[in-house]
């Protein structure tokens, strides 16, 4: 079973062999280290670029422009913001030209707590980018949705903003993704570079095939009778290990992984809200102007009457950054404990 | 203002055939009166806001007589800024397009009436949007570079920019990533220098004495023009897009120029009298060699200013885009969508 660095390198070495995929850059995204989490490495169209997020987010579009299909990467979201003037004129470049251009580009950036990586290797960003239209943008929460929403990214026409979750991209999953050797120690022995020496190395690439997941479709994780919750990103399977834990406890929670913040699913939503009458929603965003406040002020306009209880968000406190020392980062983003505890109560509201 | 004499003895043939430079008058005044037309629809109520290049020709038409003009990696990729506008007139651009712009009528081809005057764009001709957002263009430019470096052949990318913007980080980006050793880029990086950011003046604002000074500290060719001598501009253009063509390497060409009107129509669009007007300068040599007279120069001013009220009466009346029109366009609605 790949991790899911793992399957983004797989899902980037279908994309340049099958679909197009000119350019994968960054800062130490080519060889010889191939990306700080391992995800770009023996990549044939892997190079390295200046340290210069502004740069690497303008060579982007203008070789979406100039017809290539670049996927480029900003080494952590953290140090994505001084781009955002960039990220709006990639946004607004089809809106503003009345449909002249487009720009088939990736941007890949990880997102999010769990690393101890301390105030700027922790920030998210999914917020802050759903206020840019003209995205499309993912977030995976396991190796074989990564793949499947790489390859969607890659061929979308549009630019697609791709959040893997950093504290995920060790973690393995329970699918193969197809084409996957069984065995993940040979996995490792085809794709991993050697510690050292890597001048003579190079991958043995197992023969994966297509496998998309759609962009805007959620996926139900665990199927529920009493409340819903919407999780995205490393929330995800903190949640579900939540729902575990109440499963005890005679509370029976179906978990959705909306996986695409832009366009989103609000039709699983909806359908799921509509059978329980209760729904959390999950993120470790900033809690102020989160991505989940607006899908509660949905689901209050949309499902006011199929309520049963008042919609919850369980997010990142709004605090300037997450703290290094393990009890100030558990402070700041969502635990089991207290999704778990947010779970319960809103099981046991009554209306 | 005192300037240099014209090169060579007064009475000496110009660098350039007479037919050019006949042509070269004809395409600055009719850039000339496009925009004074465009000041007029604003101040007419024509338009929101009006911002534009009058000042400019002497070096923007060479500029776009230069340009090799298509679709695609063989051709030039543009990533103007919102002065170009005798650069479009010296390509062919019919000036009823920018008028349309101007007037934000559903018509208008560069935004369908979403955006300022002067934002142009148009992807037959490998014409970027122009933006607003300052020297943003210097860091787009370096990604169809890239794709030209790769591709070969002669096309390669022009990306013009102002003096004040070059204190954005995105011209220090565009330096660094044309000359990365061994992946040096077909770029033609231009700066048009007008001396003024809306109303800060650059020497209070920037050290180097000559801008294309920063060039040269990473190994890319350079040279400070006088743009408001149009057979200067046209050879000094030329000879620098020729090495860019042929080497594959970049080329940072500075050039003063003359803001005629101002920044734009929030500090009133009005007529700066001390600045130089190129389009005197180029009337001066036409006539000291006797190319045209006072009467055919005056006749090609009457012809354009007539031209351009026409045009700004027929765009007067085209339609305005429709409110659900906002929706069209987000994502790519062509092949492959």
């Amino acid at each position: 079973m790949a991790n899911m660095a793992q399957a983004i390198r797989l899902a980037l070495h279908y994309g340049e062999e099958h679909l197009g995929v000119t350019d994968i850059f960054g800062e130490d995204v080519g060889p010889p280290l191939g990306g700080v989490f391992t995800a770009t490495q023996g990549l044939r169209t892997a190079w390295n670029s200046p340290l210069d997020e502004r740069g690497i987010i303008g060579m982007a579009i203008g070789l979406a422009m100039a017809g290539q299909r670049p996927v480029a990467e900003i080494q952590f979201a953290d140090y994505i913001y001084n781009t955002i003037d960039l990220l709006k004129l990639a946004g607004n470049t089809c809106w503003s030209s009345n449909g002249q251009w487009n720009l088939p580009m990736v941007v890949m950036t990880p997102v999010g707590a769990g690393i101890r990586g301390s105030i700027y290797h922790s920030h998210s960003f999914d917020a802050v980018m759903s206020h840019i239209p003209g995205w499309k943008i993912v977030m995976p929460a396991t190796p074989l949705d990564a793949y499947g929403l790489m390859l969607s990214a890659i061929k979308d026409p549009n630019p697609v903003m791709f959040l893997p979750p950093k504290a995920l991209m060790r973690h393995r999953g329970e699918e193969l993704i197809p084409g996957e050797p069984e065995d993940p120690r040979e996995l490792s022995k085809m794709i991993d570079a050697p510690v050292g020496d890597r001048s003579k190395w190079k991958p043995t690439w197992p023969p994966v095939e297509e496998y998309v997941v759609p962009i805007g479709k959620a996926k139900l994780v665990r199927p529920g009778s009493q409340l819903t919750v919407v999780a995205w990103g490393r929330c995800v399977p903190l949640a579900l290990q939540a729902a575990k834990q109440l499963e005890g406890e005679g509370i029976d929670v179906e978990l959705i992984d909306l996986r695409s913040i832009w366009p989103y699913d609000w039709e699983a939503i909806r359908a799921s809200v509509e059978k329980t009458g209760k729904v959390m929603f999950v993120n470790e965003d900033t809690e102020v102007t989160n991505f989940g406040e607006h899908l509660i002020r949905r689901t209050i306009e949309e499902l006011f009457y199929v309520l049963l209880a008042p919609p919850k968000l369980v997010a990142g406190k709004h605090l300037p950054g997450i703290g290094l020392a393990d009890a100030l980062e558990r402070a700041s983003v969502p635990q089991v404990e207290e999704i778990a505890e947010a779970m319960r109560a809103l099981a046991r509201t009554e209306p | 203002m005192s300037r240099p004499k014209l090169a060579g003895a007064a009475n000496s043939r110009p660098a350039l055939a007479p037919e050019l430079l006949v042509e070269m008058h004809d395409l600055m005044v009719k850039a000339r009166a496009l925009e004074e037309r465009l000041i007029q629809m604003y101040k007419q109520g024509d338009g929101f806001f009006w911002i534009g290049g009058p000042g400019e020709e002497a070096f923007n038409v060479p500029l776009g007589l230069l340009i090799k003009k298509g679709s695609g990696l063989d051709y030039d990729y543009l990533h103007f800024h919102y002065r170009n506008s005798a650069t479009l007139i010296a390509m062919g651009e019919d000036p009823a397009n920018p008028m349309r712009q101007m007037k934000n009528t559903a018509t208008d081809p560069y935004s369908g009436g979403r955006n300022f005057a002067g934002h142009f764009s148009k992807r037959e001709w490998n014409l970027a949007p122009v933006t607003s957002p300052i020297a943003v263009q210097y860091s787009i430019a370096i990604g169809t570079a890239y794709a030209q470096k790769r591709h070969g052949g002669e096309g390669i990318t022009i990306v013009t920019g102002g003096d004040a913007g070059t204190a954005e980080g995105d011209f220090a980006t565009c330096l660094v990533w044309s000359s990365r050793p061994g992946n040096e880029l077909p770029i033609l990086i231009i700066v048009t220098h007008n001396k003024w950011g809306i109303s800060t003046h650059y020497s209070t604002q920037q050290g180097p004495k000559n801008i294309a000074d920063r060039a040269t500290a990473f190994g890319i060719k350079n040279k400070t023009i006088d743009g408001n001598d149009a057979i200067t501009s046209y050879l000094e253009i030329k000879a620098a897009m020729d090495y860019v063509r042929k080497e594959r390497k970049p080329f940072l060409l500075e050039a003063h120029v003359s803001r005629l009107y101002g920044h734009s129509s929030a500090d009133g669009a009005n007529r700066r009298p001390e600045e130089e007007d190129c389009i005197v300068r180029i009337e001066e040599v036409l006539l000291e060699h006797g190319i045209m007279t006072r009467e055919q120069m005056d006749a090609v001013h009457e012809k354009w200013q007539k031209e351009m009220a026409e045009l700004h009466r027929k765009v007067r009346e085209e339609p305005q885009p429709n409110p659900e029109d906002v929706w069209k366009h987000i994502y790519w609605e062509g092949e492959g969508s």
